[in-house]
């Protein structure tokens, strides 16, 4: 019986490669699991079944950090794929890798024609170098955004969402009062409590432009409004207004929100399609803009999600299938499209954005005001503080804060001294990232 | 004269050995040697361009209070599952040893959970001990409060040993059961005939003799829980809650995989390496003293 499978799975093998004969074939490696796996890997096989010239290999790593270390493992032993998806938090490894084929001068040379004016300006700065070149291609887009429950905010005679954060804590209050069990749900995710809230404050997390002027930045957020904004937290928490959900506490913030815990939350607006997958029967909710410190004085948030690489070091046939790739995958309609339509990212260009409102895209009650999200991208210019984080080896740094925030918010510290203690142990791990590339200038 | 077999072509007895000689150079000499390289040096994560740094990462890692932390933390945890799988185990053993009806069955049922991986045990412990989602928050119900391991350490703690042992406890029991089983029943039976009880039995006669696979045991478990508990913390606790569970295996991973700095986990995998071998040269030394081979 085995035998006989092994037989058949050869002459099938044997049989598309007779047909893929002619087909040039490239590797591209994606770190998205899951339904959002399914969904890469289903892009690929359009791509495949588009034009009969090229093909893409393409495999899920299992995770994002596994995505990234699989790559780097690949590359040491000269294995690596000629594409990968890389996480916000990993583009400065990638920078200084030496390893990469930067996506500006690939397009040149490639001649995909892409306008780069076109990307959203907080997503373009975020992948770009210091001098505003783009190193790789914006795939899978999101930003933080305010989930709020309709249901509890109406107990207390609101409409809207809150603005300010002064605002939500009177919500809180009063949403207590009201005997909403649950105002807040928050976890320890430095991306939501720290980044985004600096970024859309317009307050800075290191110096440097947060590290884009150079390997030199150290942290400053000891210093900034987010020590008094995690106070608030800390007080909201005490006060039984809020609550912490983590995975390990067997519901994490996205869930508590879904069936119905917690009345707000603030997640990724990827996770816009999954809460309307997994609410309960008549939650009546709706997303808006994270509150700020002074509504009048709002910045952009910061993009969040993966971009595409193209790695160094492949034959000129590979890089070409690997632009056809690209091409399809970047273009407004086969690309920004099909990604915004199976998942909850956004459009990452103009054109895209433009494209799918023209489709009533966000017409579908599923998806209305999905696009506060492109709102919140775009609510400013972008200021060397709202642009984006370039920090050395910042998954670190994301878990120090992880930890001293759970040490802090469960009493064994003081939150000043908690983030002190981010902060001088932050600046450890950056100057040892620093020497690490001792005379490498980032790009 | 005592007999000996040899063997008069030394190439041929050295063409006997090569194979394992080759396997342990692969995957122990060999990556040991490169990690020793790396903690010597600064490797970015690419590669190329490593830079001769002497002891500074040694130094890094021994400044770290946080380190001593995972120190700490990973000998407690050895100590606590070990002494808590043995106890089970051994319990277990003695209880099926007596051929008690179904004692087939129960030898069977035991040693299932050494068949699964660190992370599906992981997984398990954290669906059923989860405060808000898992059987366990019946008690938080009745007790609001009283188990959290995501916000208190101790309970963390107490959850990721629960896992480690109860993982732990299937191979134990296979092995105190077949010492058990070695044992001669007419030792047995002549402490009976002389009016010793059950309890008695065991505690003066069947344990002593169990010792050699005790110490054996003693040896495993606790090598067990500082290389193979990473799964285990990986899907329950991921360290936290603010760095109760931070085993220092798991140090290692988030400094080396996630953190991407192989230098600093390199240095730690060395000292790591030199803690276990230490650990198991004093049992050797000092706790085999006290055990009796038959």
């Amino acid at each position: 019986m085995k035998r006989l499978i092994l037989l058949a799975t050869t002459a099938v093998v044997l049989a598309s490669g007779a047909n893929a004969a002619e087909r040039t074939k490239f590797e591209f490696w994606y770190g998205l699991t899951g339904d959002l796996g399914e969904v890469v890997a289903k892009h690929c096989q359009l791509f495949n079944q588009s034009q009969d010239k090229y093909e893409a290999v393409c495999t899920g790593q299992g995770g994002y950090d596994k995505a990234e270390q699989n790559t780097i493992a690949a590359y040491r032993s000269k294995q690596h794929p000629t594409i990968v998806q890389i996480y916000d938090a990993g583009t400065v490894n990638f920078m200084l890798s030496g390893a990469i084929y930067p996506a500006t001068k690939f397009a040149n040379d490639y001649k995909l024609d892409i306008d780069w004016k076109s990307y959203f300006p907080g997503i373009a700065n975020y992948y770009a170098t210091s001098t505003g070149e783009m190193w790789s291609f914006p795939y899978n887009s999101s930003t933080a955004v305010f989930y709020w429950n309709k249901e509890a905010f109406a107990k207390i005679g609101k409409t809207e969402a809150p603005k300010t954060w002064a605002e939500f804590g009177e919500d809180l209050k009063a949403m207590k009062a009201a005997g909403v069990p649950c105002g807040f749900a928050f976890d320890f995710d430095s991306w939501m409590d720290l980044e985004q809230f600096s970024a859309t404050n317009s307050i800075p997390v290191a110096t440097l432009d947060n590290g884009y002027g150079g390997l030199g930045a150290e942290l400053a957020f000891n210093k900034t409004a987010f020590v008094d904004h995690m106070k608030d937290f800390k007080s909201w928490l005490d006060a039984g207004y809020a609550k912490i959900q983590t995975k390990q506490m067997g519901k994490d913030v996205v869930q508590a929100f879904a069936d119905g815990t917690c009345a707000a939350t603030i997640t990724s607006i990827a996770n816009h399609g999954t809460v309307h997958n997994t609410q309960a029967k008549d939650l009546k909710w709706d997303v808006a803009m994270m509150p700020v410190i002074d509504a009048a004085k709002r910045t952009n948030s910061m993009v969040g999600g993966a971009s595409l690489w193209v790695m160094e070091g492949k034959s000129p046939a590979e890089y070409e299938a690997a632009a056809a790739f690209l091409k399809y995958v970047t273009a407004p309609d086969t690309g920004e499209k099909y990604i915004a339509e199976n998942t909850g990212y956004i459009p990452v260009t103009t054109k895209g954005y433009e494209l799918l409102k023209a489709d009533g895209f966000y017409k579908d009650p599923k998806r209305v005001n999905r696009d506060i999200a492109i709102a919140s991208l775009t609510a400013s210019e972008v200021t060397p503080l709202s642009r984006g984080i370039r920090l050395g080896n910042f998954t670190s740094i994301r878990a120090e804060l992880r930890s001293e925030l759970e040490a802090a918010f469960t009493g064994q510290k003081d939150m000043q001294a908690a983030i002190d203690s981010v902060v001088e142990r932050g600046n450890q791990i950056l100057r040892r990232y620093e020497q690490t590339y001792k005379g490498v200038a980032l790009p | 004269m005592e007999k000996r077999a040899t063997f008069s072509n030394l190439w041929l007895a050295a063409a006997f050995i090569a194979p394992q000689m080759l396997l342990i150079f692969v995957f122990f000499y060999w990556p040991s040697g490169e990690a020793l390289y790396w903690a010597v040096t600064l490797e970015p994560p690419f590669g190329g361009g490593n830079q001769w740094v002497g002891l500074q990462n040694f130094m890094t890692v021994f400044e770290d209070p946080k380190y001593w932390n995972s120190v700490r933390v990973s000998l407690t945890f050895a100590f606590s599952a070990t002494v808590l799988s043995l106890a089970i185990a051994a319990l277990l053993a003695l209880f099926v040893d007596r051929r008690l009806p179904g004692h087939q069955v129960y030898k069977f049922t035991f040693f299932l959970p050494y068949a699964l991986a660190a992370p599906a045990v992981g997984l398990a412990f954290r669906f059923i001990f989860s405060p808000d989602a898992g059987f366990v928050s019946v008690i938080n119900q009745a007790f609001p409060g009283l188990w959290n391991p995501a916000l208190n350490g101790y309970d963390a703690f107490t959850l990721i040993v629960l896992a480690q042992s109860w993982k732990m406890v299937g191979y134990n029991f296979i092995f105190f059961l077949a010492a058990l089983q070695s044992i001669p029943r007419t030792i047995s039976e002549a402490g009976a005939m002389d009016g010793a009880s059950v309890l008695r039995r065991m505690w003066d006669i069947q344990l002593p003799l169990i010792t050699p696979t005790l110490f054996f045991l003693i040896v495993i478990n606790i090598t067990d829980s500082f290389v193979d508990s990473f799964g285990i913390v990986d899907i329950t606790t991921s360290g936290g809650p603010a760095r109760a569970t931070e085993l220092m295996v798991y140090k290692i991973y988030t400094d080396g995989f996630q953190g991407k700095d192989y230098s600093l986990a390199a240095a730690q995998s060395i000292v790591l390496m030199v803690l276990v071998i230490a650990l198991t040269f004093i049992q050797f030394r000092f706790v085999e003293r006290r055990v009796h081979y038959r």
